[in-house]
């Protein structure tokens, strides 16, 4: 087993973190405070061709695989969660479902845009009452003559004012047997009469990204949106959750290292009891459990990636990793206030906004306690993963880069 | 456009650089394309994209200067050459600019040759210079706008960054253009060119490919010693008003004799 980077992931990496580092760093805390989106972040996003990284180039992406992926999330979120945020909707949970459910013509029409970013792509799952329970969600489809008609409201959803195309999960069949199979799932742009969307303010953290609402008031929407078949939407969504899940796994991941590189910088030079602090053994706990935090949410999200790359199911594996990594980040973050003491309290340093950006983490894409009830399925014989009519194609350069 | 992009593989301005045993060592930091010449690469894409032709970057170093060049490649250089002889592992820079120059010769009707100011490791800024004079080019340093390249006329001119303000300077091409950082921020490598210098192959030119037979060095390095080490101390002055603080800081420069 080789774990070594190769030197065109090495490449990527350093390319998305000089990105991060030299054009979000000096300006994150200032977006941060006015709760509000840098306006620069998805055209340069898109013009790096970030947005694209891991789509076929024939589908206008980049060529890149699932694993450059995660070091792309990494980078971005090691600088703030927002810009892995859009990562985790444009891509994870959207492009990747067009990638793996999308017709040709589909993949033409909404894809390519989306992969050179000339189209933002968001994810409407999530209703008022609904979080987990998505088997009960209450928006509604109903087919009527060539079209159908969207009625509903969506809410916690990212790029929600950014986005130009939304995959929205509604009811297509009330009187389905089992609610699973009653879901369907639709590409909506949003400029369609009878779509209004807000921004949510007040968050605990991500406060530099963009989080709302979108409401469908009877919009009508071409047959040929839908994805998937009819019946088939809470399938897709588990899917986009498997690579979604991803992208929040490898970005949490980032967000360790950010948190153990500012704890080592501080202890080096803030000095107690005429020492520099890291000289003291329970400074040096918090950094050692950071590093080992660290290591194990990147083994395990590149284990996903690898997983991905080989066209694997990934499901128990992309879990783990997102509920390892999400866990741990926020504890990184808590210890890395502990350790820059009242300074790490003020937003003078980073480490409060990093533990703001981690608690969300926890709840979105999975609660920690559905991946829980997960992986203790699993374990217990009690879940096991179906196959799907459609699965994510496994990596193939030469489809990739033909 | 015939462009050449001299380039060095330097370790990173964020490693920490240290003596140990007489021998300067950087521990495990990673090695990066010289952070000067990544604005000679930006300058030399800029003139390829204005005029058309190609860009070769070229490296003298060891086999480890290849990730040097494959950043060159990725930022968008068409093609790249390293120059690896063990028999060059001490040069100074009479002997990078004899290698460089010789380089130059054997790539064949280069109209410019792109430098960055100076590099971050050895510092002595004169390399470019030098290979301007083995070839007899002129010698265009401190660059800070290419004002404009006319491949027919066969002129470039040039601003130079000097104390006193901008020197305009309009030279015949051939010529060596050293550059500041005022040309302009270096372009990330693109996906595609990262792509494109995971494949490419980087052909090792040695000394007796350039002609040149062991050149020695005329500077050699006898002792390299750390700075000494200096323990410095932190007070903080503090009063009541900041015209206080001023003067009381004032009166502590004084007593110390720093003024």
């Amino acid at each position: 087993m080789d774990f070594r980077l190769s030197e065109e992931h090495q490449m990527v990496q350093k390319m998305v973190r000089d990105f991060a580092q030299k054009e979000v760093a000096p300006i994150i805390k200032e977006w941060d405070r006015k709760q509000e989106m840098a306006p620069h972040i998805l055209p340069r996003m898109a013009e790096l061709g970030i947005l694209g990284v891991c789509l076929p180039v024939s589908d206008g992406g980049q060529g890149f695989d699932y694993l450059s992926l995660g070091l792309v999330c990494e980078e971005l979120e090691a600088v703030d969660t927002t810009l892995r945020v859009v990562m985790s909707v444009h891509m994870g949970l959207n492009s990747m479902a067009l990638l793996q459910w999308g017709t040709d013509e589909q993949r033409r029409r909404f894809l390519v845009p989306q992969a050179r970013g000339e189209k933002i792509a968001a994810f409407g799952l999530t209703e008022p009452g609904v979080g987990s329970d998505v088997a009960h969600l209450t928006s509604s489809a109903r087919r009527d003559g060539e079209d159908y008609v969207l009625n509903g409201e969506k809410t916690w959803i990212s790029l929600a004012t950014k986005a130009h195309h939304v995959l929205w999960f509604a009811r297509t069949d009330p009187e389905a047997a089992d609610p699973h199979d009653g879901i369907s799932a639709f590409i909506l742009e949003t400029d369609r009469p009878g779509v209004t969307r807000g921004d949510i303010h007040g968050k605990l953290g991500v406060r530099a990204g963009s989080t709302g609402w979108i409401h469908c008031q009877d919009v009508r929407v071409p047959a040929s949106h839908r994805l998937g078949e009819e019946g088939e939407g809470f399938r897709i969504a588990m899917s986009c959750l498997d690579n979604g899940r991803y992208t929040v796994a490898a970005g949490a991941t980032g967000l360790i290292r950010a948190c153990l590189e500012a704890s080592i910088r501080y202890a080096r030079e803030r000095h107690a009891f005429g020492r520099p602090i890291a000289g003291f053994q329970l400074i040096q706990q918090k950094i050692a459990v950071m590093v080992q935090s660290y290591e194990a949410a990147r083994l395990l999200y590149l284990r996903a990636g690898a997983m991905k790359n080989a066209g694997l199911r990934n499901t128990r594996e992309t879990s783990l990793a997102k509920w390892f990594a999400t866990e741990a980040s926020f504890a990184a973050a808590s210890e890395a206030i502990q350790i820059h003491g009242a300074y790490g309290y003020s937003d003078e340093y980073d480490v409060e906004r990093y533990l703001r950006n981690a608690r969300g983490a926890m709840i979105y894409e999975g609660t920690s306690e559905i991946h829980q009830l997960m992986q203790a399925g699993y374990a217990l014989g009690t879940r096991t993963d179906a196959a799907l009519r459609c699965e994510l194609p496994a990596y193939d350069p030469v489809r990739w880069r033909g | 456009m015939n462009i050449a992009v001299c380039v060095k593989q330097t370790p990173d301005t964020a490693a920490t650089v240290t003596v140990e045993n007489g021998k300067v060592t950087w521990g495990d930091a990673p090695l990066v394309l010289n952070p000067w010449d990544e604005f000679a690469v930006e300058q030399a894409l800029r003139t390829k994209e204005a005029h058309g032709g190609k860009v070769t970057a070229v490296s003298l170093g060891p086999e480890g200067a290849r990730e040097a060049l494959k950043q060159a490649l990725a930022m968008g250089c068409d093609e790249a050459i390293l120059i690896h002889d063990p028999s060059l592992a001490e040069a100074d820079t009479l002997v990078a600019s004899a290698v460089l120059a010789a380089a130059l010769r054997r790539l064949e009707s280069i109209d410019l040759a792109y430098f960055g100011r100076q590099a971050v490791d050895t510092d002595s800024g004169v390399t470019a210079a030098q290979v301007a004079r083995r070839l007899g080019w002129p010698s265009l340093t401190l660059v800070a706008a290419v004002v404009a390249v006319d491949p027919q006329g066969r002129t470039i001119d040039v601003e130079r960054m000097l104390e006193e303000g901008r020197q305009q300077v309009r030279a015949p091409l051939p010529a060596v253009v050293s550059v500041v950082k005022e040309i302009g921020e270096p372009r990330y490598p693109s996906f595609m060119g990262i792509r494109k210098a995971s494949k490419a192959e980087i052909p090792i030119w040695s000394a007796a490919d350039l002609g040149l037979s062991a050149p020695a060095p005329a500077v050699s390095w006898p002792a390299v010693l750390a700075p000494p080490r200096v323990d410095t101390q932190c007070e903080m002055i503090t009063g009541d008003t900041p015209a206080h603080i001023a003067w009381r800081l004032v009166d502590r420069l004084l007593e110390e004799k720093v003024l």
